[in-house]
């Protein structure tokens, strides 16, 4: 007994170290698998309201742009107004119900960061206002992400330059899907991956999202084809997209809650279970 | 002692406060950040207490990766400098480095600077390494713990020039 409480006394510090390195070490990878809920998230009381005050400083500094952004959502949706007849531009609607049923809900991006592999946004809406982890984010220019973690005011966004995030997206014109990923080099690009060779895509084709998946619906923009590889190992396309919304730069934006996910996540559940 | 204790205290804030604020915000090129929070550790008294230092690094790493979504990367970098100074102190200024008045909040000598360069080495490449987790990032490892620890140095030599204790 006597030598065990010697051992401790005498590697107090190293002990004391290899304890605080485990824990660090535990919650890094722990932070690398997808969707798990977090401890040390930005999405809490102090952080949040910490960046919701920096952020009504550096606010200012943008309006500008916010109101170009602003003006331009505006005059787009008029034109659909106006022209209600033509409903080429206008997203597909359901024969029986008219619109998909979804709400949507009005927040304001209050940390950004776009410097890391795996980057994420904090939006100062949260649980209080229905907000509620994989629900999608999107802007007036097209999608931005993923919610993450939730807290009573405040909640993460998986944002689409994270190498972990993973969406569903498809070729506008000829309806080919693949899966969105993002390879950490540039801000302004991201990847489409798994595009099978068949599909005939041209440099500036429109990316939409896919229908397949429910955090999203289906014809929201994404971005345009840029450049085009051919993958040698899988004979797939993997494509260059150039995104409609400038990552760098987010103001407000919108979560969609649609309203028939959990209808079909408890359908795909049940037939798992069968 | 209580006068150091204070000085460390309120070092801890103001950098912290500095790094979450504005350095974190600094993203040349897109991905070049600079972390000059690490001063802390680096201006810790040498003979100071020891499992206060451990303990305020993964503190402070702790914090910040809260503000910055990491998990706990920052955390581990600092702890792991933190337990590694002794080694670089006896690195960068000899054996005997305990006996002597190191003060390193003063003009910038070869064995100051050494020091300086190891820490912020150390800390950088841990810092993203357990970032990107993935061997297939290594050049851009490489990249990034080269340019930003430029800039972490850089920016430290400025702060410590800045407040460093009048002489006359």
């Amino acid at each position: 007994m006597q030598q065990i409480f010697n051992f401790i006394f005498k590697n107090s510090n190293r002990l004391l170290f290899l304890l605080l390195l485990g824990i660090s070490l535990s919650l890094t990878i722990q932070s690398h698998s997808y969707h798990k809920s977090k401890i040390i998230s930005s999405a809490n009381c102090l952080t949040g309201g910490v960046y919701e005050r920096i952020n009504n400083v550096s606010e200012y500094l943008n309006l500008k742009t916010q109101n170009a952004a602003l003006a331009q959502e505006n005059a787009a949706l008029r034109s659909i107004l106006f022209n209600a007849k033509d409903t080429a531009s206008v997203p597909k609607m359901d024969s029986i119900k008219g619109l998909r049923p979804a709400n949507i809900i009005v927040s304001k991006v209050i940390h950004n960061s776009y410097d890391s592999y795996e980057n994420y946004l904090t939006i100062n809406s949260g649980s209080l206002q229905g907000v509620k982890s994989d629900m999608g984010v999107i802007n007036s220019q097209g999608i931005v992400g993923i919610i993450d973690n939730t807290s009573p005011k405040y909640a993460t966004v998986i944002s689409l330059l994270n190498i972990k995030s993973q969406i569903n997206a498809k070729i506008k014109k000829s309806n080919h899907f693949g899966s969105l990923v993002w390879n950490g080099k540039s801000t302004g690009f991201v990847q489409l991956i798994d595009i099978p060779r068949l599909a005939a895509i041209r440099k500036g084709d429109t990316i939409v999202t896919g229908g397949q998946s429910v955090i999203f619906p289906e014809n929201l923009n994404i971005g345009t084809v840029d450049k085009i590889y051919i993958d040698n190992q899988t004979n797939y396309y993997t494509l260059d997209i150039k995104l409609f919304n400038d990552m760098t730069n987010l103001g407000h934006v919108y979560i969609i809650k649609s309203k028939d996910r959990e209808e079909i996540i408890n359908l795909e559940k049940r037939e798992k279970n069968e | 002692m209580n006068s150091t204790l204070f000085v460390n205290i309120f070092r801890f804030i103001l950098l912290l406060t500095a790094q979450i604020i504005i350095f974190n915000n600094m993203n040349f090129l897109g991905y070049i950040s600079p972390f000059p929070y690490i001063l802390f550790i680096i201006l810790y008294p040498v003979n100071g207490n020891k499992f206060g230092l451990l303990f305020a690094s993964f503190l402070l790493g702790l914090i910040l990766d809260m503000f910055s979504n990491s998990g706990g990367i920052h955390a581990a970098a600092c702890v792991i400098l933190a337990y590694y100074r002794p080694y670089l102190f006896r690195f960068a200024f000899g054996l005997s480095y305990e006996y002597q008045t190191i003060k390193l909040n003063d003009v910038v000598t070869p064995e100051r600077f050494s020091f300086i360069l190891l820490s912020v080495v150390i800390h950088h490449s841990i810092l993203f390494i357990l970032e990107t987790f993935r061997i297939s990032f290594f050049w851009d490892i490489l990249l990034r713990t080269l340019l930003s620890s430029i800039f972490t140095i850089l920016l430290c030599l400025i702060v410590i020039y800045l407040t460093k204790p009048n002489r006359r």
